[in-house]
C-alpha cells in the first residue's frame, strides 16, 4: 500500500522549500532547482514530482492523473486530499508520465486566465534530449533547457499554447530531484 | 527572536499559504493580471498591508532575511510592526539594509539600492484596479483587461495634457506589463516606475481589502503609459538631501517648524544612512557639537 509512505518531514518547512523553488522555477522559464530531496514517494512517482503535488494540490483543486500513476493514486488521495476527476478538461492540476494534447487541459478564459490548468509533467531528466531556447518574461537572455522525455513536435504544440496568451496552461517539468518551469508567457524554439 | 508558540510558522495556515501560492504561481505566469484570492483577515486592520503581509506569509522561509519599509522608512510604525509580526511568528532574521534582505515588504516606495535576482519584493497595494476611477464596476474593467481595452486610460492622460499641460499623476502611475496588461504598480511615486522595467529581481503585489494578487517576474518590460509627443518624464524635489547631500534620490519634505522651515531628506532611510556612514554630508546634517547636546 502506497499509502504507508510518508510525506514531508516537516509539511510546513517542506512544502516552504518546494514552493520556492517553484516560484523561482516559474520567475525565470528554463532555471532547475532542487526540490523533493529525501522524501520517499510511491513509484512510479520521483520525488520531485511528488513535493511540487504535496505543495500545491489539495482539496480545493480537482486532480487529473495519468492512468500510470494508479499505483500512486492512494499516497496522493492521502496526503493531498485531492479530489481526482475524469474529465482531464475539468481539472486545476494535471498529473502526467507523458505530454497530453495540451489543446484539451482548460486554457481558463480571456477575463480569468488565471484559472487554467497546471501540468505537473514527469520527464525523464534534464541536460539531455530535446533543447528547448526559450525567450520571454523572467529571462534577460534567451535560455535554454534540455529535457529527456519530451515527444517530438513539443514546441509546436507550446507554440499554440503560448498563442493563446493570456489564456494558456503552465507547464512544471519534474526529474528526479530537480523542477523547471514553462510558464505560458514563454516563447519556445526547438533545435 | 524567539517564534511566537501557539501559531503556524509565518502565522497563515498551510491550506491559505497553498491557496495564496497557487495565486502567485499564476500571477507570474500572466504578468501583471490581478488574480483574486481568498484574502483572510489578518490582525491588524485593512489598509495597514494585509494583502503584503499574506503574500510575505506565503513565501517566507526560516531562511529568509527580510526588511519591511513604508514609505521608503525602516522606521515608521507600520514597517516596524510588520516586521516585529514576522519576526515573532516565524522566527525570521529582519534587517534595514537592502543589500542584506532576500524579501522586502515595501509600502509605496522601491529602495535606491538597486535589486538583485536573489532578491523579491513584496508591494503593499491599495486599490489594485488601474481604471478604478475611471470605470467603477468590477466586471467591466475585467472584461477590459480581458480585451486589452485601455483606450479610457489613454483618454485620462490626454485631458490631463490638454488641461494641465503634462499628465497630472505624481504617484500610482499606470504602466503596460509585457506590452500586454494595464497595471497599478501601488502608490509607489512616478519617480519610481523606471526601477520597475527589467528589474533583476521578482516583483509582487498584494491587495488584502480588494484580495488580488498580481506580479512582475525579472527582466519583464513594465513601460510607464505617454504619448510620443509627451514622453514619460519622472520629477523630483530640486534640492539635495540635507542629511547626506544626494541628489538623485527620492526626498521628503519634512517641516522643520512653524516659521516655514523646511528639510528635504531621502526617503529611503536606509540609501540616507549608508551615505552618512561613507562620509557623504549633506548642508542641513547636525554637526558633531548639536549631536553632543543632544
Amino acid at each position: 500500500m502506497s499509502i504507508d509512505l510518508p510525506g514531508f518531514a516537516d509539511p510546513v518547512l517542506g512544502a516552504q522549500s518546494c514552493f520556492r523553488a517553484v516560484l523561482d522555477a516559474m520567475a525565470r522559464p528554463g532555471s532547475r532547482h532542487a526540490a523533493g530531496a529525501g522524501l520517499t514517494p510511491p513509484a512510479p512517482l520521483d520525488p520531485a514530482t511528488a513535493a511540487v503535488l504535496l505543495t500545491l494540490v489539495d482539496v480545493e483543486t480537482p486532480l487529473w492523473f495519468d492512468p500510470g500513476c494508479a499505483a500512486a493514486q492512494d499516497w496522493i488521495a492521502f496526503h493531498c486530499g485531492a479530489a481526482t476527476v475524469p474529465d482531464i478538461g475539468a481539472a486545476a492540476f494535471v498529473l502526467a508520465l507523458e505530454l497530453p494534447d495540451l489543446a484539451h487541459l482548460n486554457a481558463g478564459s480571456d477575463d480569468g486566465p488565471e484559472e487554467s490548468a497546471t501540468l505537473i509533467l514527469q520527464v525523464r531528466g534534464f541536460g539531455a534530449g530535446t533543447a528547448l531556447h526559450l525567450a520571454g518574461p523572467g529571462l534577460r537572455a534567451p535560455a535554454t533547457l534540455a529535457v529527456d522525455g519530451l515527444p517530438a513536435g513539443f514546441a509546436a504544440a507550446w507554440a499554440d499554447n503560448h498563442a493563446l496568451f493570456p489564456r494558456g496552461v503552465d507547464l512544471i517539468l519534474c526529474a528526479g530531484t530537480t523542477i523547471a518551469a514553462l510558464p505560458r508567457s514563454v516563447r519556445i524554439a526547438e533545435g | 527572536m524567539n517564534a511566537l508558540s501557539g501559531y503556524n510558522f509565518a502565522y497563515l495556515d498551510e491550506q491559505t499559504k497553498r491557496m495564496i501560492r497557487r495565486a502567485i504561481l499564476k500571477a507570474v505566469a500572466i504578468p501583471g493580471h490581478q488574480v483574486p484570492f481568498g484574502s483572510r483577515e489578518m490582525p491588524l486592520p485593512y489598509g495597514w498591508g494585509t494583502g503584503g503581509i499574506q503574500v510575505t506569509a506565503a513565501v517566507l522561509g526560516p531562511s529568509d532575511v527580510l526588511k519591511v519599509i513604508d514609505q521608503g522608512a525602516d522606521d515608521t510604525t507600520n514597517a516596524v510592526s510588520i516586521r516585529r509580526f514576522f519576526g515573532r511568528t516565524a522566527g525570521v532574521r529582519t534587517t534595514t539594509a537592502t543589500a542584506e534582505a532576500t524579501l522586502i515588504q515595501t509600502r509605496h516606495r522601491i529602495p535606491e539600492t538597486a535589486l538583485r535576482e536573489d532578491q523579491i519584493i513584496v508591494y503593499q497595494v491599495p486599490q489594485p484596479e488601474p481604471l478604478s476611477k475611471l470605470e467603477p464596476s468590477r466586471a467591466e474593467t475585467r472584461r477590459m483587461h480581458g480585451l486589452a481595452e485601455y483606450g479610457l486610460m489613454h483618454v485620462k492622460l490626454y485631458e490631463d495634457i490638454t488641461r494641465f499641460g503634462h499628465v497630472s499623476i505624481s504617484y500610482d502611475y499606470p504602466v503596460l506589463v509585457n506590452s500586454r496588461y494595464l497595471m497599478a504598480p501601488s502608490p509607489i511615486p512616478a519617480f519610481d516606475n523606471p526601477k520597475m522595467h527589467m528589474m533583476p529581481a521578482l516583483q509582487l503585489f498584494g491587495a488584502g481589502r480588494e484580495k488580488r494578487i498580481y506580479a512582475v517576474p525579472p527582466y519583464t518590460a513594465v513601460k510607464s503609459l505617454d504619448f510620443d509627443d509627451h514622453p514619460f518624464r519622472t520629477t523630483r524635489a530640486p534640492h539635495a538631501c540635507g542629511l547626506c547631500g544626494a541628489t538623485d534620490s527620492y526626498l521628503d519634505e519634512v517641516v522643520t517648524d512653524d516659521r516655514g522651515g523646511r528639510l528635504f531628506v531621502c526617503s529611503d532611510t536606509d540609501h540616507c544612512e549608508t551615505r552618512r556612514a561613507a562620509g557623504h554630508v549633506g548642508a542641513e546634517a547636525p554637526t558633531a557639537d548639536e549631536l553632543a547636546a543632544e
